[in-house]
């Protein structure tokens, strides 16, 4: 099981989590030529190494988070709100979001 | 090397079976060869063997990193198929299959494929129809399928789980009665042994560090027994090939690479006579018995990108409970091991066997969950490839383009996400 420290709950085990994929893809404007889709959609470093990849707190917060993990041991390196402005309307002093 | 037959076995037990020989040499690499391919997996033997006997070319070198059959030769679940709809694929498969029906001949090696059907549970009448037109555009083009509804499939397999308060009630099954199961190591073993026979080196131990290239060409492969320098590449390393792919400097692919895993319990008595898989909701779970006794088991990837050959424990989980629910009376069988192998995934969950942008350079990649069933079509295919630079028709869409063409090949349709692709 992997351990995932979310910002806003928490250490949780990762089947609270749902993953999503690549967090370097950057979607280009609707009226970019079709090159620059075909790059986001289907092209992937598919690195083998230390990777920023999103990941939901499905069946927590729902927040979706930036994970930096390395693909050949499974090693968290970091964890960080993917939308910090969002984060910034959970934190405590706004909501009852923090609670680890 | 001595043919396998039950002369010979009788003309060496005068002399107490002491006149075998390796099945395969270990050569040291050359400098210089007409065809090198990466990566001694089935695909990798399959190719220099069907080069060798369809195309006449055996100055060929297989490097394999680890030794032979240690990747996802070795970590299967063994199941042979064709029962595929996509205009290529279906063709492909079925070809796959036919070269299965005479490989231990061909091989002069058994590989113990062992024909005895494919049951895939129908648990709704628009899952019924749905399967019906797969299996009958199947049947166009000569693969067998049949539809069985539940009396028939319960006059087969008694004890699958019948209760019509299941979760989700059985209501018959499409089913293809020459699809099957093989022993895997024999037959990286077998083309192994076949390949050398004709002449091909196969270099294990041999990694393969950088891919030296010169005016849109490889002219070399660095590797950690010394540069070996070919006429023509082939990559055939499903799991790392975004690795070889980046040491050759040609940037991304259209695959991620995901781990799955699979499982074998401790032997019993024959129990299951067939394959039999089971899918509907969130479940997905393929089992059968090995000549030993074991189930043989397998269910989703792990959901997350892996290189590691090490799965993880919520799957375990997932499995075991759709074992459970079609299976009852494995509850209390216990798991002997489980095992994790790195899985090619690509965007439309079809491969890509296809020249790439160096004019010496051959891909065979993205298998997804079907390497093994594909590996003798994979070869066959790979090897005309390799031999007369332009892809046979059937492959013909099987290329690293066919996403900017819109001419995707899924046969799920679960879109550009390589996780689903299962």
């Amino acid at each position: 099981m992997l351990r995932i420290p979310c910002p806003f709950c928490g250490t949780r085990d990762h089947s609270e989590f749902s993953y999503g994929g690549d967090a370097s893809v950057d979607y280009p404007a609707l009226d970019a030529p079709a090159e620059a889709w075909l790059e986001a959609v289907f092209q992937r470093e598919n690195i083998d190494g230390v990777q920023e990849e999103t990941w939901q707190h499905l069946h927590g917060c729902r927040m979706w988070i930036i994970v930096e993990r390395d693909t050949r041991t499974h090693e968290i390196h970091s964890v960080r709100p993917a939308h910090p402005g969002m984060a910034q309307t959970q934190s405590p002093e706004r909501g009852p979001a923090d609670r680890s | 090397m001595k043919a396998y037959s039950a002369w010979n076995v009788f003309l060496n037990g005068l002399s107490g079976q002491k006149g075998w020989t390796r099945a395969w040499r270990d050569p040291e690499p050359r400098a210089e060869y007409d065809v090198v391919i990466v990566g001694a997996g089935l695909h990798g033997l399959a190719s220099a063997y069907y080069l060798a006997k369809n195309h006449g070319i055996t100055n060929i070198a297989v490097l394999e990193k680890g030794w032979l059959g240690g990747g996802n030769g070795g970590r299967n679940t063994t199941i042979v198929r064709s029962n595929y709809m996509m205009p290529g694929n279906r063709e492909f498969y079925e070809h796959s299959l036919k070269l299965w029906e005479e490989l231990s001949h061909d091989l002069n090696y058994n590989v113990m494929f062992s024909q005895r059907a494919h049951v895939t549970l129908l648990h709704s009448p628009a899952a019924r129809d749905g399967a019906a037109r797969r299996y009958n555009t199947m049947r166009l083009t000569g693969s067998d399928g049949e539809l069985w509804d539940l009396p028939t499939l319960k006059r087969h397999i008694p004890h699958l789980n019948y209760d019509a308060d299941a979760r989700f009630p059985i209501i018959g099954a499409t089913v293809q009665p020459r699809a099957g199961t093989a022993r895997h190591d024999a037959v990286a073993w077998g083309y192994a042994r076949a390949a050398d026979q004709r002449g091909v080196d196969i270099i294990q131990n041999c990694e393969v560090t950088g891919v030296d290239r010169c005016d849109g060409q490889v002219s070399g492969l660095q590797t950690n027994r010394g540069v070996i320098r070919a006429k023509k590449v082939g990559f055939a390393v499903a799991g790392n090939t975004s690795r070889l792919w980046r040491m050759a400097e040609l940037g991304k692919l259209p695959i991620e690479s995901h781990k799955l895993q699979a499982f074998v319990s401790e032997p019993l008595k024959p129990l299951l006579d067939q394959v039999v898989v089971f899918g509907v909701g969130g479940a997905h779970f393929y089992i059968s018995q090995s000549d030993k006794g074991g189930m043989v088991f397998g269910g989703d990837l792990d959901w997350y990108k892996s290189y590691a050959q090490r799965g993880n424990l919520p799957l375990v989980q997932d499995v075991a409970e759709c074992a459970t629910s079609i299976l009852p009376c494995l509850g209390r069988v216990r798991l002997l091991r489980h095992w994790s192998g790195v899985m090619d995934m690509s965007m439309d969950g079809s491969p890509f066997l296809c020249k790439t942008p160096l004019n010496n350079l051959y891909l065979n990649a993205g298998w997804n969950y079907g390497g093994f069933k594909a590996s003798p079509a994979s070869g066959w295919y790979f090897a005309d490839l390799i031999a007369n630079d332009r892809p046979d028709p059937v492959i013909a869409n099987h290329t690293l383009e066919r996403f900017a063409q819109g001419v995707n090949i899924d046969e799920r349709g679960a879109g550009p996400d390589p996780k689903l692709h299962g």
